[in-house]
């Protein structure tokens, strides 16, 4: 009994060194905002660069236009895909931004820039599922490729494509532990902070961890009912 | 009926490969201002490319396209401005999904002329209105102005493709091109479209259709167009063509279809 009670006690006092104490969950708690916010701002570029790329693509195969571009995002995607992202973060970081302090943008400018090259095929995929008709039906009427783009295919490819690109900031907010590398404060890097004060490894990683579960699992459960809301609609629209 | 001497559209020796595979040979065709032209012909014949030739949805590998004065065929002819005056309605209606009817029939007036509004002395929110106005009347000439805020995809098929025509309507095109509208329709709502394509016939409209409804190619049809292997096999007014096919592969189509 004694023994057993030694032992709670003890795994309360780590647990209030590691989260209490000295209020270091505010610790946890910013170090969480600035992950959320640099996989928020992250999933914002690369959404943007690859709506851009998949639009290129799409008009280039359809109209042999944009061959240029076409072959620019080629290369882009080749070269972010084959090489490690924290590479590309030590690049950015401590040569291309040198002169900037602020690391959180840093962080998810280099994550943008990345996820861009992952989302270009999300939004492939979005684009490629718009049915051929709508761009015919724009074009019959006298619209041009860029008018029927804008009013109609574009819509039609996010609206697609939104629970992967939901999906792909829930990748970002895990993927994104690694700006700690360059000292960027996310929450992945908090428990290295804990422990240099209060020497207790265990306890400042499970906590970290336990709150990046429940907020991924709070997202998952958010992308299952977009997903539902979609497929619902998706009936309604004949199936396609 | 046709007092204007040059035809509304002059197709010369029009070809179209895909690839190494000849759709189309050699295809000579006028079409007068008001003419009802019916395209009939086995599955695969070329029907669908001939008429996308038409409007430079496919491009010809080979010959013109003369439309009024200008040369579709031309690189430097501006193809959209020429499409602003042939609409065309598909077989799968291709309403745009996002958008309710009544902006279905709306987007491209407002998108094309929406522009110009500012320098014949409009405000754009008048010439929206306008639009609006003119939307409401078609959609009320086949009865489906409680439709006007619903989006495609709750409509059936023969609701959709009497929007699909009025909104090609709304640009006030000067031909009509159909590529079998009625094709992917349950039976009991193919009367509804046919019915519509007769009004705008009657009306005067110039209407190239292809069509498996030999019904209505009899009743409407100036000339009736059989098209087989990539060539013009037969063409002719609907009674002599009908009654008294010269080409056996007509005939023998007929057979089938009749
Ligand atoms: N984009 C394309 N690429 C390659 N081949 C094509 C393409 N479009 C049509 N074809 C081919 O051209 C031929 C004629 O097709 P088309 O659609 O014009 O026939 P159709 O007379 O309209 O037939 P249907 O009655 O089935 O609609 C077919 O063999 C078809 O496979
Ligand atoms: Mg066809």
């Amino acid at each position: 009994m004694e023994v057993l009670r030694d032992f709670f006690i003890k795994l309360w006092e780590r647990f209030d060194r590691s989260f209490l104490e000295q209020d270091r969950w505010k610790m946890y708690f910013e170090g969480l905002g600035n992950t959320l916010i640099i996989a928020l701002i992250a999933t914002i570029i690369g959404t943007t660069i690859g709506v851009i790329f998949a639009m290129i693509k799409y008009v280039n195969k359809r109209t042999g236009r944009l061959n240029i571009l076409n072959k620019i995002a080629n290369v882009y995607i080749t070269i972010i895909r084959g090489t490690p992202v924290v590479l590309q973060l030590m690049i950015l970081y401590f040569i291309v931004f040198s002169g900037w302090d602020n690391g959180i943008l840093i962080g998810a400018i280099t994550f943008g820039l990345n996820s861009g090259a992952y989302v270009a095929e999300i939004a492939r995929a979005g684009f490629e599922s718009v049915d051929d008709g709508q761009m015919e039906a724009g074009r019959s009427l006298g619209m041009s490729t860029a008018q029927t783009m804008f009013h109609i295919i574009i819509p039609q490819a996010i609206r697609n494509c939104l629970p992967p690109l939901f999906n792909e900031f829930i990748t970002l907010v895990k993927e994104t532990a690694i700006v700690g590398y360059v000292g960027i404060m996310d929450l992945g890097k908090i428990p290295g902070l804990i422990q240099s004060r209060t020497f207790d490894y265990l306890f400042p990683l499970l906590i970290a961890a336990i709150l990046y579960l429940v907020v991924v699992m709070i997202l998952t459960k958010i992308l299952h009912i977009i997903e539902k809301h979609f497929s619902k609609s998706d009936r309604r629209n004949g199936g396609k | 009926m046709d007092n204007n001497s040059t035809p509304l559209i002059q197709v010369k020796n029009l070809s179209k490969s895909f690839g190494t595979n000849l759709i189309l040979n050699d295809i000579s065709m006028d079409i007068n201002k008001g003419e009802k032209v019916v395209v009939i012909g086995p599955s695969g014949s070329g029907k669908s490319t001939f008429l996308r030739c038409l409007n430079l949805l496919e491009t010809p590998t080979g010959g013109d396209i003369l439309f009024g004065d200008a040369n579709l065929t031309d690189p430097k002819t501006n193809i959209n401005l020429h499409r602003q005056n042939m609409g065309m309605v598909f077989q799968q209606f291709n309403l745009f999904n996002n958008k309710t009817v009544l902006q279905n029939i709306m987007l491209a007036p407002m998108t094309i002329y929406g522009k110009n509004a500012k320098k014949s002395g409009k405000s754009k929110k008048q010439y929206e209105e306008e639009c609006r106005e003119k939307a409401m009347s078609l959609l009320k000439r086949i009865g489906l102005e409680d439709k006007a805020d619903v989006y495609p995809s709750t409509l059936s098929g023969g609701q959709k493709q009497r929007i699909a025509i009025v909104r090609a309507l709304a640009m006030e095109p000067d031909v009509m091109l159909f590529d079998e509208p009625t094709s992917a329709l349950d039976p009991e709502m193919v009367g509804e479209v046919l019915d519509l394509m007769k009004e705008l016939a009657e009306e005067g409209m110039t209407m190239v259709v292809v069509t498996h409804e030999m019904g209505f190619a009899k009743e409407v049809a100036d000339r009736v167009v059989f098209m087989c292997d990539g060539i013009i096999a037969e063409e002719g007014a609907p009674n002599e063509f009908f009654s008294n096919p010269k080409n056996p592969r007509l005939a023998q189509f007929l057979q089938k279809v009749l």
